[in-house]
């Protein structure tokens, strides 16, 4: 059993590899108020650049630091200048979906290029453990807090004193007013990105000999970390990253001694949500300063929709209806069935996220809600497959809308930082609450699909009932959005204050909103559960979530038909094209970055 | 001073200028003059178009057509930096320091695009003499100043780009009517020193008090011009400055 003073350790030490990734998103967000999603790739590029220095080059250390460091930088500079600069001008949530996209990209071409498998990266530090006080310490825990201090001074030195530092405080602070004094924001954004990109490669260098291994999965990771910590110590504050990281360190390292490893993100998740709720200006902001700029209005692109007369909506439904009695192959039925449970999905993500504008990061811990409330109705309480998904349902719609509730209050960006955080608690929990989930062995046996005790087992059946499913979700949700109900959900989204000076209640309007949405995704989740026979905590993961988001913005925010559309597309076309599956998401990612940069508004339009 | 600085023609020129953002038209055919050593200000209530045509000044909005130039070339394609350097400055609506910023370091941006370490750190005592009260205040954080030392901070800014223009943003604004005779006598002392000024302003007869001449936009149109003096006695100015007012 290791000291307090062992945890203790730990959590400073892992606080310091967190801060080097928060302190670049704080630098970001100070100068272009932007949550810069593709941080943790830059960090997992650091990894296997350092990797190759390592094992392929054996660079000594120092080399292998400062080689990472510019590399990363480098990756920094090419975003910053061509995922970046050419979305100045658009809306406000074009930037954040673009960071989102290149980190899909980024995390797919290592992945591409290094294989998934774990790899191994030796530390080149001598592995020995001094004795302090109760504790111990080793030479690579030095060499973390070293780097981790060099940092903190350089940057220090590199704000209060240079010409650059100051415009990039300057612009931080007031933008338009910093462009007056003559500065050029554009090298401001690029030193900022250039930084935080070095900061955040040799982080994943370290966090890569600290535990000796590195693997694919570290990305999101990095930077739902990053992210907790600097939201904690408020967004776009540098020392309050610093602060809030070795926080984040400390609470993760004492809540493992006390839990155990598998607590260790909850933790994380759970401070982020606590401090968004309670100060969602961050723990060190004083009372003068003002709250984060309210990002209503343009953070949706308008346009106007493309308008599908009845008559094509009608054809197109009914050659779908009679499909399976056309001379189709089993492949396309059952490419479609998938098709149709991702329409569900994104039909309650274009409502939340493009009616009501509230851009969810989470929206597969509905599906997992749904999915794992179905599973076990039908598993432990018998009851028949048809209830058990609308149990699902029911239950996603009631328990999502809990779980958001409490960061209603919050806005734009922050509304998607929560969202992402509820649904890894959501899958931590599922994970951790063995007791009825299973844990980690997951739900295996569940009964197939059935309905008035008919058992659903050909993939003609199937696709009738996914499809007649989804069917009645839309025309229930478009009836939705033709109501009262709807222009307020888009009164609250264009101008939440305008529309409370109208006497909206927001609480009330969002509830609403997530309680239809969670409905529709947990009846998907509820389906895919009796389709897949087995699900477990990983089943339902943040890569659903991203996808969802980009079928939603293909067929355009809040388009009813643009969802199905760009369920059917995004499904379907790398089917059509034979696309290897590997593939499938770095080709996601970049229909996403396309989207963002050329066609903001989908392919329908927002509505 | 340069060399022509006796020159009869204006310092700066707007000519024809058209401005839209998106689809909405902000001015049109705009025309204005300011002679060297001049002070020259616009006139106009909200939404008139006054700060827009600030912004185009200092390169910061592209006009669809019509040429702004400054000494004889036109400042169209130079860049903010390369404006400012060419030896105009600006005061900017509401003053906009950079609030968690030093006095020192704010009034230090103001040389942002000059390189001369040895001649900005002279020009920040010829600020000091100018502003004596900011002597005072030179650590502590910008935004911790009441509006009125805001306003000198802005101003001594300004001046630290070594300008032949300033351009000022509604420079009274919000402030006491203490600060405000203060700030006009500032403008006047600046003007004095060889530095025109085109400054924005809502409050007509404050500004005709200290301009030479005077222009009137209403909705993206100049509807009067003229000198100071006899705009001051101008019945038409009342009635375009109450017609400003009342679309506010």
């Amino acid at each position: 059993m290791s000291s307090w003073l062992d945890y203790t350790i730990n959590g400073l030490i892992v606080g310091n590899v967190y801060a080097l990734v928060a302190v670049g998103l704080a630098l970001i967000f100070g100068v272009s108020r932007l949550i810069n999603f593709a941080q943790g790739s830059i960090y997992l590029v650091g990894a296997y650049i350092g990797w190759v220095a390592v094992v392929q080059l054996h660079t000594p250390l120092p080399l292998t630091i400062i080689v990472v460091a510019l590399a990363a930088a480098l990756v920094g500079l090419i975003i910053e200048r061509f995922g970046l600069r050419p979305l100045q001008n658009s809306v406000r949530i074009a930037p954040l979906l673009a960071t989102i996209g290149i980190s899909f990209v980024l995390d797919q071409l290592v992945m591409l290029t290094f294989s998934p498998n774990p790899r191994a990266l030796p530390s080149q530090l001598p592995d020995v453990r001094f004795q302090i006080g109760g504790g111990t310490i080793g030479p690579l825990d030095l060499l973390i807090a070293g780097v981790g201090l060099t940092s903190a001074l350089l940057l220090f030195a590199f704000l209060r004193y240079s010409k650059l530092g100051w415009a990039v405080r300057a612009t931080a602070q007031d933008r338009d007013a910093a462009m007056q004094m003559g500065v050029d924001v554009n090298r401001v954004n690029q030193a900022v990105f250039g930084i935080a990109a070095a900061l955040g490669g040799v982080s994943g260098l370290l966090v890569g000999m600290y535990y000796n291994q590195i693997d694919t999965a570290m990305s999101l990771q990095a930077t739902l970390k990053g992210v907790v910590a600097e939201v904690v110590g408020g967004a776009g504050n540098v020392p309050g990253a610093v602060i809030g990281s070795l926080l984040l360190g400390l609470v993760e390292s004492y809540g493992v001694a006390v839990f155990g490893t598998s607590y260790r993100n909850l933790f994380a998740f759970l401070l982020l949500v606590v401090v968004l709720v309670l100060r969602p200006n961050g723990l060190f902001a004083s009372a003068r300063q003002a709250p984060p700029e309210p990002l209503t209005g343009t953070f949706i692109a308008p346009s106007r929709p493309v308008r599908i007369p009845r008559w094509a909506l009608l054809v197109v439904l009914g050659v779908f209806a009679i499909l399976p009695l056309l001379p189709v192959s089993l492949y396309v039925l059952q490419t479609l069935i998938n098709a149709w449970l991702l329409g569900m999905l994104a039909l309650s993500l274009t409502l939340v996220a493009g009616t009501i504008g509230q851009v969810s990061l989470g929206h597969a811990a509905l599906l997992a809600i749904g999915a794992y409330t179905s599973a076990l109705l039908s598993l432990n309480f018998s009851v028949p497959v048809g209830l058990a998904i609308i149990g699902g349902g029911l239950t996603s719609a009631a328990l999502g809308t809990a779980l958001i509730s409490p960061s209603f209050r919050l806005r734009g960006h922050y509304v998607s930082i929560a969202t992402l955080a509820i649904g890894e608690i959501v899958s931590l929990v599922i994970l951790n609450w063995e007791g009825v989930t299973r844990g980690p062995i997951g739900v295996s046996g569940i009964p197939p699909l059935s309905l008035f005790g008919y058992e659903l087992i050909s993939p003609t059946s199937i696709y009738w009932f996914s499809f007649a499913v989804m069917v009645v979700l839309a025309l229930l949700q478009a009836r939705l959005l033709g109501s009262h109900l709807g222009r307020s959900f888009r009164a609250i989204r264009d101008d939440d204050v305008a529309a409370r000076a109208y006497g909206l209640s927001l609480n009330r309007y969002k509830s609403l909103a997530f309680i239809f949405g969670g409905f529709a995704a947990g009846i998907s989740g509820g389906i895919a559960a009796h389709l897949y026979s087995y699900i477990n905590h990983e089943t339902f993961n943040t890569q659903q979530s991203i996808l969802a988001l980009t079928v939603v913005i293909l067929g355009g925010l809040g388009n009813v038909v643009g969802a199905v559309v760009g369920s059917v597309a995004l499904v379907g076309l790398p089917e059509v094209f034979r696309i290897a599956a590997e593939y499938r998401i770095l080709i996601y990612g970049i229909v996403l970055l396309l989207l963002v940069r050329f066609r903001p508004q989908g392919l329908l339009g927002t509505i | 001073m340069t060399t022509n600085a006796f020159s009869s023609a204006p310092l700066l020129t707007l000519s024809g200028v058209n401005t839209f953002y998106g689809q909405a038209q902000v001015h049109f055919d705009l025309s204005i003059n300011v002679a060297r050593s001049h002070i020259v200000c616009l006139l106009g209530g909200n939404a008139s178009g006054k700060s827009t045509t600030m912004k185009i000044i200092l390169g910061l909005v592209k006009p669809r057509s019509g040429d702004v130039s400054f000494d004889g070339a036109s400042l169209l394609g130079l860049t903010t930096p390369q404006i400012i350097r060419r030896g105009i400055a600006s005061v900017p609506e509401a003053r906009r320091l950079f609030a968690d910023m030093s006095v020192r370091e704010n009034i230090l941006m103001g040389a942002f695009v000059r390189n001369d370490r040895d001649a900005v750190a002279q020009d920040l005592e010829r600020m000091l003499a100018l502003f004596p009260k900011l002597g005072q205040r030179l650590s502590q954080r910008a935004g911790s100043l009441s509006g009125g030392e805001q306003q000198m901070v802005a101003m001594a800014r300004a001046l630290m780009s070594r300008p032949r223009m300033i351009v000022m943003d509604e420079p009274t604004m919000g402030l006491s009517p203490l600060y405000v005779d203060r700030v006009l006598e500032l403008i006047r002392t600046i003007n004095q020193e060889g530095v025109s000024v085109f400054m924005v302003e809502q409050n007509a007869s404050l500004a005709l008090e200290i301009a030479h001449e005077a222009y009137v936009l209403q909705t993206g149109k100049i509807v009067l011009s003229g000198s100071a003096r006899a705009l001051k006695d101008d019945p038409r100015v009342r009635d375009a400055y109450l017609g400003g007012a009342e679309a506010a």
